[in-house]
Parts: structure tokens; C-alpha cells; sequence
């Protein structure tokens, strides 16, 4: 079981929840951005959950269909064309051997997944089969999806789903994304802390797998003696692990939050870290989209880790009513 | 910039959102401060804790991943306090480590062709190469002296990470025969040639992987240290090579010697020569340079 991909969209990869336990090695987490997206992807297919699946970014691939299956298109809406024929998206879909997948244009977000019944088979490397660009590791021959590719899919589940659309996420230029302050925020001055967590910031086109980088009124930071090591920049530190979803903000001027392949440390202070809950959104955002960080306490944020589980839950739960 | 003797009483907690405990040992970079977040992480290892997802020691710091579905915010920081105080008392014994012997082609034509290309609006000093800069500010008159002090002494490895299997590496000189050199102006955006020696504050490294870059460029190590295939005898047990504690004795090689070595690499005969060692802490601490000596012993055959 197979597809074949004609054209590879423009940066399309193998995802799934990631893998733990080599972090401190430098080897980052990856896996999906938009892990709720992703896990109806494959709930829409039967999936048991965990299957790889594609993540397509901006523009999507076009594949040729080489035995029978079914897919699922969950995230950022989209155009899904069989044959040239319109497809529902978070839905599943019947593919039958010939048959041409395309995509049209992302008109808001950034990110869409494709599952298929069975999954992505391809090998598991350090028990995950997300893609590492970087290390040439996991998913299909560690590197984004080419023209010519086939890639192997599993074995079919039979099913018919539809998810209702209170349950899509919201795809908009809006967003407002809470954060924890701290791990570095002492170095910014009270002007700094101001300016990151009053104004308005905006997403700039550099927002890839491994960070986003917003433009804005910039932070200031507190004069100071650099501790030895640390190097002479006000936003500079003794190189220390980055937490995924930390914000740094390298010379002052444009924020970054680092998503799933960042790097695993460096030496730029983190002054505020994304929740949990909310890292999904942030791989929803489009460059233009307005945001604004807004502070939470470290116990709400558990309180709403378990509030997004909770929809996540819920909308599994509506697939088998 | 000043070098703090004395470690901070108290480590500094702090939450990176709803996963993360980071615990920032001291500010500034020092051995005791490394050795101290090791003693941490090892300690937090041994004690096999549910809920914690990743323990990543680096420099001066530690960061700590956890599920709080299982473990609480405040048991963690409970539990990382305590392991804190045990490992004050215990800091002075010694751990398994290696010297690992890792030849060098200083002043190499890839990373010369490198520094060549990125000088104005990149580096402090765009008239100097990566290496005259570095032997000018800290004191050297000539770049020989400057490789010769790049090597002489041993490097402790104080982190892994950046990119898969990048050791950040910390030599054990005292303070003020530490090198330092600023990062670039602007990081390269690529072509960091895969296994260049670098350097950026106090801090060596070797580049694991080819990419973005900010570090000075001295030369290129002659193996690869992070190898997915683990193809080479070095990488059998794991795809990453460096592990923190590890000791790393840099060694000079020529164009000729550098080219013999990677008619090695290609065979998959390739292997960086390791002899292990007994880490004494208290000794280190005490007298770094007499505690060299006695630690590159083991390269000497004894």
C-alpha cells in the first residue's frame, strides 16, 4: 500500500506525537505543531491514535493514489480535490487506486495534516517517526517528501466519520497566546515586561517547524554586569537547555517562540513560555496574524492543560454517537 | 566580565510553562556550577521519579521536563530541592569518565573558505581571520601560540545539545587562562562545514551536523560524532558520540595526516581513541593544572 507523490507541496513531512527521551542529546521532540488537528486526522480514519501522518505546510502536495485506502484532512481549511472533484475536509474520504489527491491554497492558517487508514509505515527511529531534518533521522529518509516519492501506508480500518464543526479549531488572524513569565524575565526592565505582555505583536513570514518570530515594539532589558560566560549582549546567557514553547528574544527587538524541532538549548534568554494547551494555536497563526501574550499562573496552566485534553477528548468521544 | 570563585547558595527555580522546571545553578559559568548540575541529573536519574519526561543537564543549569498530569509543579521542585542539598555534601567524590582523544586540522581550508565569506556585517574584526582575532584578544601574539593553547589543556564536556549530539566543552584552566571570544556580530545563516571546532564565549564545540552557526571557527575535527546509521565503531552504542562529563584532549594534526584519517572514515575503520578515567572533583577543584597532568597520563601509556 501506497502513495506516490507527484509534487511535494511546499514543505511536506511525516509527523506524529514525537519522541522523548533524547533531548538532552539535542535531539529535539518534533512531531505534528497542531497535535489536536493531527490526532482527528487519524481518529477520522480509525486510526487507534499515535499512526504517522502527513504535515503540509502552506501549499500541499499532489499524489497519486496506488491502492486502495482512505484519508482524512483535518487543520488549516482547505481545498481537498479528488479527481478534481471537491472533497470534506474532517471527514473521512474514499481513495481507490488511480485516483489524483491535490490541495488548493491555505486562505487562513498554515498547517494541514493528512492521515490515512493504517498510517504512514515507515520505520520508527528512537520511538517516534516524526521527521528530523537536521540529524537526516526518522520519518521518510529523514528529510521532507520529494517529487517521486512513494510513500508505504498502512492496512485500511473501513470506517466513516464526520467530525461536527463545533469541534473544528478557529483558524483566524487573531490570536492571544498564554504564557508563563519567567526562566529569564528578570533581565528585561519594567518597560520590557510592558511591551511584551501589553502590546500587540505580529507574525513575520520567518515561522517554521522550529520557531516563530514576531515583530513589535521590541523589549529593553535592565543594564547589568554579564555574568562570565555569557557572552556581551543584554539577552545573552551561560548556554542553557531551551524549554519547547519558550520565548527569546535575541538583541531585544523581534520575539521568538520555539516550537517542536528547535534547538535544544543555546545561549538567548527565555523570558515567558507558551502553555501547553496553547502551542497547537500557535502553529496556527499565518505571518500578519496579530497576537498578544497574556500571563497565566503556572497552576492555570495545568488547569487548562486538562480543559484542552478535555475537548480533545470530547471530540473523539462525538465521532462514535 | 568577572569569574565568580564561589558558587551561589541557592539555586534559582523557575517554570518554563506547564512542562518545564528550569534550575539555574549559578549565573556565571564555572566547573563547580557544571559539576553541580551533573551531580543533580545524575541523582535525578538514579531515583527513576514517574512523571519526568526529560532531564537535560547543560552548562551552569539544568532543565527539567515533566508530565504535570503525574507529577505536580511543586512535588518536582520539591523533590529537585532536596536532591539539591544531598548533592552539596556529596560533590567531592569522583565519577566514571573518559578521556577522549579527538585530532584537529587547525587553520583547515573548509573553514578557512568559510571565514573568507562571511566578514563585513558578520565579524567584529572583518579584516582578521576567526583565528588572528581570537589570539589578539586574548593575549597571543601569534596564532601558533594561540592553537597551541587551544590544545594543551583538556576540555570537560558541560552540555550536549543545540543540534543532535553538539558537546559544548569547558576548558579546565583557571579562570584567567580561560579563552573567550564573542559569537559573530550575526550568526551564519548556513554552511557551518559538519564537525568544524568552534568557539563562543568560553565555550568550544564541534559542530555535529552542517548548519546556521555563531561561533568562531578554528578548524575541523576528523570523525563524525553524531551518526544515525552508527555505522562507525565509536557509534555503536548510540548515534551521539559526546556524553557531559566526558574529558576531550584536542590534538593537532597536518592537511596530510587530516586526509589519512578520512580514507578511515570512508573504510568505517575511523575511531577517536578513548581511555577511561576516574573524574575527581575535589582534585580538579583544588589544582586544575597539576590535576591535567595527571589526567593526560593516560594518553601517555603510563
Amino acid at each position: 500500500m501506497a502513495v506516490k507523490i507527484q509534487q511535494p507541496g511546499l514543505l511536506t513531512s511525516v509527523q506524529d506525537r514525537g519522541r522523548t527521551g533524547y533531548y538532552h542529546l539535542g535531539i529535539p521532540q518534533g512531531g505534528a505543531l497542531d497535535q489536536y488537528s493531527y490526532e482527528l486526522a487519524n481518529a477520522l480514519v480509525g486510526n487507534q491514535g499515535g499512526e504517522a501522518a502527513l504535515e503540509c505546510t502552506y501549499m500541499g502536495p499532489a499524489f497519486e493514489v496506488l491502492d486502495n485506502t482512505q484519508m482524512a484532512v483535518t487543520g488549516a481549511p482547505v481545498d481537498v480535490l479528488v479527481n478534481g472533484n471537491q472533497q470534506p475536509t474532517w471527514a473521512t474520504i474514499d481513495l481507490v487506486a488511480g485516483d489524483i489527491v491535490t490541495f488548493g491554497y491555505l486562505t487562513q492558517g498554515a498547517r494541514f495534516y493528512i492521515a490515512f487508514g493504517g498510517g504512514i509505515d515507515v520505520p520508527e527511529v528512537l520511538g517516534s517517526r516524526s521527521t528530523y531534518p537536521l540529524g537526516a533521522l526518522g520519518g521518510f529518509k529523514g528529510r521532507k517528501l520529494e517529487a517521486g516519492d512513494e510513500i508505504p501506508v498502512g492496512i485500511s480500518h473501513d470506517v466513516q466519520y464526520e467530525l461536527a464543526s463545533e469541534y473544528h479549531p478557529e483558524f483566524g488572524a487573531e490570536f492571544t497566546y498564554r504564557v508563563i513569565l519567567g526562566l529569564y524575565d528578570h533581565l528585561l526592565d519594567e518597560q520590557g515586561v510592558k511591551n511584551l505582555t501589553e502590546e500587540e505583536w505580529s507574525l513575520t513570514p520567518v515561522a517554521d517547524r522550529a520557531g516563530l518570530r514576531f515583530d513589535g515594539p521590541g523589549v529593553s532589558w535592565k543594564p547589568r554586569v554579564q555574568p562570565f560566560g555569557a557572552g556581551s549582549d543584554p539577552s545573552n546567557i551561560v548556554d542553557a537547555g531551551y524549554a519547547v514553547g519558550s520565548i527569546q528574544i535575541p538583541g531585544g527587538s523581534q520575539p521568538i517562540i520555539l516550537h517542536r524541532d528547535a534547538v535544544s538549548g543555546g545561549g538567548y534568554a527565555m523570558v515567558a513560555t507558551v502553555i501547553s494547551a496553547d502551542m497547537d494555536a500557535v502553529a496556527r497563526a499565518q505571518p500578519g496574524a496579530k497576537v498578544r501574550f497574556e500571563t497565566v499562573s503556572v497552576e492555570e496552566a495545568v488547569e487548562l492543560r486538562q480543559q484542552a485534553r478535555e475537548r480533545l477528548r470530547a471530540a473523539l468521544a462525538s465521532l462514535d454517537t | 566580565m568577572t569569574q565568580t570563585t564561589q558558587l551561589r547558595d541557592k539555586a534559582r527555580y523557575t517554570f518554563g510553562g506547564d512542562e518545564f522546571l528550569f534550575v539555574e545553578i549559578d549565573e556565571a559559568m564555572s566547573l563547580a556550577a557544571n559539576i553541580r548540575a551533573m551531580g543533580i541529573a545524575k541523582g535525578l536519574q538514579s531515583k527513576a521519579v514517574e512523571g519526568i519526561v526529560e532531564i537535560c543537564p547543560a552548562n551552569a543549569s539544568l532543565l527539567i521536563r515533566f508530565d504535570p498530569d503525574i507529577l505536580s509543579p511543586s512535588d518536582l521542585r520539591q523533590i529537585i530541592e532536596s536532591l539539591e542539598e544531598e548533592t552539596k555534601n556529596t560533590e567531592n567524590l569522583t565519577f566514571e569518565s573518559r578521556v577522549v582523544e579527538v585530532p584537529v586540522w587547525y587553520q583547515d581550508k573548509y573553514t578557512s573558505e568559510v571565514v573568507e565569506r562571511f566578514r563585513e556585517g558578520y565579524h567584529q574584526e572583518p579584516d582578521l581571520t576567526d583565528l588572528e582575532y581570537a589570539a589578539k584578544i586574548n593575549g597571543e601574539s601569534s596564532v601558533e601560540d594561540f592553537i597551541r593553547r587551544h590544545h594543551e589543556n583538556p576540555w570537560l564536556v558541560t552540555m550536549v545539545g543545540f543540534v543532535a549530539g553538539l558537546p559544548f566543552m569547558y576548558q579546565l584552566v583557571e579562570g584567567e587562562r580561560q579563552i573567550e571570544v564573542p559569537k559573530y556580530l550575526s550568526p551564519r545563516p548556513s554552511s557551518t562545514p559538519k564537525l568544524t571546532v568552534g568557539h563562543g564565549g568560553c565555550f568550544a564545540c564541534i559542530y555535529s551536523v552542517e548548519g546556521a552557526g555563531g561561533y568562531q571557527m578554528f578548524g575541523v575535527a576528523a570523525g563524525p560524532i553524531f551518526d544515525p546509521s552508527q555505522s562507525l565503531p565509536n557509534m555503536k552504542d548510540s548515534m551521539v558520540f559526546f556524553r557531559p562529563g566526558d574529558i576531550v584532549k584536542f590534538k593537532p594534526v597536518s592537511e596530510e595526516e587530516y586526509m589519512r584519517l578520512q580514507q578511515e572514515v570512508e573504510a568505517g575503520t575511523f575511531e577517536y581513541r578513548t581511555y577511561p578515567v576516574q573524574f575527581d572533583t575535589s582534585k580538579a577543584l583544588a589544582d586544575r593544572e597539576r590535576y591535567n597532568r595527571e589526567l593526560l597520563e593516560v594518553l601517555h601509556g603510563r
